[in-house]
């Protein structure tokens, strides 16, 4: 089939990229292998429907997401999954408002946000609720503009807007609090108050 | 233009989803309101920090087996 190294030459770029985000939806890499190879399966025998000049990212995704909703979804439900309280005013800004930079020319709140190791982003992001956790990845990790995440997810715009305003707000709920829980921002309470110059040594 | 006004419009500011006039508008605000400009700074650096942090490798085994899956598309056919 002709097809075939066409698609190979413009599908598999996307290979890590639709990986990542399957981790996220699943979180779980047996599962978000299954995923992505569905996907790539599905997208293949679909791929004498794709038009030439259309996005091909945006369709790959598409796919991907509705392979996740229709496969996955309802196996794995976790517990967690209840939104949180008091999200819609939480800025993450404000609660590291005064905290003291370390290094010059750096603001404190951007060192916090720096020395989160990975894995504590993407916990983060992955406990969020389905539908945030969807628009926030499409949206920030994956550059989608509104309307392509709209058609990926299939909702309206006014939607996908809500969707990630919520999303991001809880996100940066729980990077304040993951990063209380690694000990990557200082309790307020706890921070000791200055020592007296020359007290120490 | 007011701080609650242009906090409420930050992400469709950063999003690059406004139109002309409301950008605008925002963006003369930013200029006079240091605090907010600062909080807008904040939230794109979240962004940044989020994109950045969230990326992982596909493994070689699963290139593979997709390369191999697609293979054996073609021969069923």
């Amino acid at each position: 089939m002709a097809d075939q190294a066409r698609f190979a030459e413009l599908a598999m770029p996307y290979m890590s990229p639709l990986y990542s985000a399957a981790l996220r939806m699943t979180r779980n890499p047996s599962d978000a292998e299954d995923l992505v190879q569905e996907t790539y399966l599905r997208a293949y025998r679909g791929f004498g429907g794709f038009q030439d000049g259309t996005n091909l990212k945006a369709w790959l995704y598409k796919i991907l997401t509705n392979t996740f909703i229709n496969s996955y979804r309802s196996k794995k439900r976790r517990p967690d999954e209840v939104e949180l309280d008091t999200t819609e005013d939480f800025s993450l800004f404000r609660r590291l408002g005064g905290l003291e930079a370390a290094n010059a020319g750096k603001t404190p709140e951007s060192e916090v946000l720096d020395a989160m190791p990975d894995a504590v982003v993407k916990d983060a992001l992955e406990s969020l609720p389905e539908q945030f956790r969807m628009a926030v990845l499409l949206a920030d990790v994956e550059g989608f503009s509104y309307k392509e995440i709209a058609e990926i997810m299939n909702v309206p715009i006014g939607t996908v807007m809500s969707r990630l305003h919520r999303g991001r707000k809880q996100l940066q709920q729980r990077l304040w609090d993951f990063g209380r829980e690694h000990g990557l921002v200082p309790d307020p309470d706890t921070i000791p108050t200055p020592e007296p110059a020359g007290a120490a040594g | 233009m007011d701080c609650e006004k242009a906090s409420y419009r930050v992400y469709g500011y950063l999003d690059g989803e406004l139109r002309f006039y409301r950008r605008w508008s925002i963006r003369r605000h930013l200029d006079k309101c240091p605090p907010c400009a600062q909080s807008f700074d904040f939230e794109l650096e979240v962004r940044q920090v989020v994109s950045s942090k969230c990326r992982d490798e596909c493994p070689e085994e699963l290139r593979r087996r997709i390369a191999q899956a697609l293979e054996q598309q073609d021969v069923g056919e």
